[in-house]
């Protein structure tokens, strides 16, 4: 955190929330950079004093993390933090399990599952937080998507991912598509919901534009560590302005 | 026999067809390519066999930033060495436009009178050109991320570099500081590799791709092993002057060229036509190539100045974050009013994500008067996470334009767009001052 930031919420912030951004170096492919800057900014507006970390490959790991965030990689991006990201499975999996609210796109999403599986056969491991399977594919899905979901309302966003990704019984999936292909090009769900880790293909940046996701992770973060949530009250003229047209876009 | 596998053996008329096809969709009003479709359609060795005749051959300019200007440089280059020079002047970088662009030039039984020919192509089209029509020279720029919805990822982005390389038959020419492209040196048997450099003390203002999000205090990306040494090495960037370095000496040239990204390019420019003008084509004449380079006028769009209302105004083609950021840098905000056009076509790129690699911070102390283009919420969302306060946003670029222009009246004017923003722009402007239209 800057001097400016911390001037801002000095003697007023209702408490640190701290976020982890994974792999920014080789895994931020697709604006990724957006969902941390979000999350900075929307902890500072609900009064909170946000840490910003990076966790590159071969980094200690920060202690007491309070949100995780993860983006998409090309190939040769995931080749490089494979062996990392196996060394940190027991640390990620007992923060996942112990209720940390995480945020993973694209690449990340498809590493903290069971395996991806690419074209030629070669199975990638991931670390298995997330019962889900990826598949590589031929086929490029690309394009606006619209999410329905239960606990978010409407998510916008923009996809473009070849693996093809199967949900097990562990996981439940982040909603439906009306517009657009989400997880694989059979089932109609996009993403997956486990504990309090939200998974999904989409960028555009995500978090922009899907404020309620935003603010479920800062509200997770801050109940899980002072015990409850106390909101302030960000100005989402833009945002709503935004998504009323990013939603009128065609596929 | 069926009427079109007729035609086809009549080879023959390929040229006088083309030519009729050309003239009737220019009536009609219609795209540069459709002619050279039909001329694809109707006999596929027309381009193989009209190219092939150029005494010093073909050269290819490729990447993902700066083709346009880059090849114009070129083009302007060869000119002053006396060269008779065939490009794709139309903006026209695929495969038909290079067809299109022929037809226009050949006479009626297809002889093109032309020295050499330098053809901006786009990447994927590349390599369906370089496979048809392998080219004597090839010029590769940078692999920005750039329009990633449409050729999926960075890498695979080089990839198609390497290959337009590997047809190449002559010299490979490659830009030093872009790893990506660098190494695609490694890679090659037969040609000869020319560099072309930036000096160590202007590195900071070309950042890559890699190192993009890198904050201060993470480790930096593994260092490139000992650098090769470059033909033409851009030492020094004036208010309106340049330092090259090569043959060993520095020599410094006025540049009509703006932007440190434009003049980089002129570095890589020079180093093709060195390359061509050595291998016989011309005697290199040192000055009279300097001097159209300080001439060279940058591609429409490309940091190019109008006038409007005795006030000058830029256009700033803005299509990925290196680009957007380069711009930022190059042009400062101080005194100037500010409109960005956001458009998400399929020329623009869909995916509005790369906006959020792009740090607005530049314009905080200003802010940005007017917001347009299709996605002019998703750039208001963005500015208010910068903090970088706004002033109208107006999703109709006509009605945005127009208010920008009587709203800024009396200051100098600015506009970042993306593509088709851009061409918005130059339609509503064409209505109220001199601008080239280009469709």
């Amino acid at each position: 955190m800057n001097q400016a930031e911390a001037a801002a919420t000095d003697g007023r912030s209702k408490g640190t929330i701290r976020v982890v951004q994974l792999y920014p170096r080789d895994m931020n492919i697709y604006g990724d950079w957006g969902n941390a800057l979000v999350l900075q900014r929307r902890i500072q507006w609900h009064g909170y004093t946000p840490e910003l970390l990076e966790y590159n490959v071969g980094d200690p790991f920060p202690e007491d993390v309070d949100i995780i965030v993860g983006g998409g990689g090309q190939d040769s991006g995931q080749l490089v933090i494979q062996d990392d990201l196996q060394a940190r499975a027991g640390q990620l999996k007992d923060l996942a399990e112990d209720g940390a609210p995480m945020l993973v796109i694209c690449g990340l999403y498809q590493l903290f599952g069971r395996f991806f599986k690419t074209r030629t056969g070669a199975v990638i491991p991931g670390i298995g937080i997330l019962d889900v399977e990826t598949h590589g594919t031929d086929e490029r899905l690309i394009g606006n998507v619209k999410v329905s979901t239960q606990e978010f309302g409407e998510v916008l966003g923009y996809e473009n991912h070849s693996g093809q990704t199967t949900l097990g019984t562990g996981v439940r999936p982040l909603g439906t598509v009306p517009k657009g292909t989400g997880n694989n090009s059979n089932d109609g769900h996009e993403g997956a919901r486990y504990r309090n880790i939200v998974a999904s293909y989409l960028h555009g940046s995500l978090l922009p534009k899907n404020p309620a996701i935003a603010d479920f992770l800062i509200r997770t973060a801050a109940e899980r560590k002072f015990g409850s949530f106390s909101p302030g009250n960000p100005d989402d003229t833009y945002a709503l302005l935004a998504r009323e047209h990013a939603g009128r876009r065609p596929r | 026999m069926p009427l079109l596998g007729y035609i086809q053996n009549m080879v023959f008329f390929t040229v006088p067809l083309g030519k009729l096809v050309r003239r009737v969709s220019r009536l009609r009003g219609g795209g540069s390519a459709l002619p050279g479709l039909v001329v694809e359609k109707i006999d596929p060795g027309f381009m193989r066999r009209t190219l092939t005749t150029l005494p010093h051959g073909v050269a290819v300019v490729s990447g993902t930033n700066g083709k346009t200007t880059t090849t114009k440089m070129v083009v302007e280059l060869l000119e002053s060495q006396g060269l008779k020079v065939f490009t794709n002047r139309t903006g026209s970088n695929f495969t038909r436009g290079v067809a299109a662009a022929l037809l226009g030039e050949v006479d009626w039984r297809g002889r093109l009178d032309a020295d050499v020919a330098v053809l901006e192509l786009d990447e994927a089209h590349a390599v369906h050109f370089v496979n048809s029509v392998p080219p004597r020279y090839c010029l590769l720029l940078n692999v920005l991320r750039d329009q990633l919805d449409r050729f999926g990822e960075i890498d695979k982005t080089a990839q198609l570099l390497q290959q337009i390389a590997a047809k190449t038959t002559g010299t490979v020419v490659l830009n030093r500081e872009d790893p990506r492209v660098a190494r695609i040196a490694d890679t090659l048997t037969g040609q000869e590799v020319k560099y072309f450099g930036l000096d160590h003390s202007l590195l900071g203002t070309f950042p890559n791709d890699d190192d993009m999000r890198a904050a201060p205090g993470s480790p930096a990306p593994a260092a490139l092993p000992e650098k090769p040494a470059a033909d033409v090495v851009l030492r020094k960037v004036g208010a309106d002057s340049a330092e090259f370095e090569y043959d060993g000496g520095t020599v410094t040239t006025a540049m009509k060229l703006r932007g440190v990204y434009n003049i980089f390019n002129a570095a890589a420019a020079l180093t093709l036509a060195r390359s061509i003008c050595g291998a016989g084509a011309a005697t290199a004449d040192h000055a009279t190539l300097l001097e159209a380079l300080s001439r060279v006028a940058p591609a429409f769009g490309r940091g190019e100045s109008l006038t409007v209302e005795g006030q000058p105004l830029d256009l700033v083609l803005v299509k990925n974050p290196s680009g957007f950021r380069l711009g930022l840098k190059s042009f400062p905000a101080a005194g100037y009013a500010t409109m960005i056009a956001i458009n998400d076509n399929y020329a623009d790129g869909r995916d509005m994500s790369w906006l959020w690699d792009v740090e607005f911070d530049s314009l905080r102390e200003g802010g940005v008067d007017v917001l347009t283009g299709s996605r002019a919420y998703d750039m208001a969302l963005r500015l208010q996470y910068d903090q970088v306060p706004v002033g109208a946003v107006e999703t109709d670029i006509p009605a945005a334009l127009a208010a920008f222009v009587r709203e800024g009246r009396g200051k100098p004017k600015r506009i970042f767009c993306t593509y088709t923003a851009m061409l918005a722009i130059r339609r509503e402007l064409s209505k109220i001052t001199t601008v080239e239209v280009v469709s």
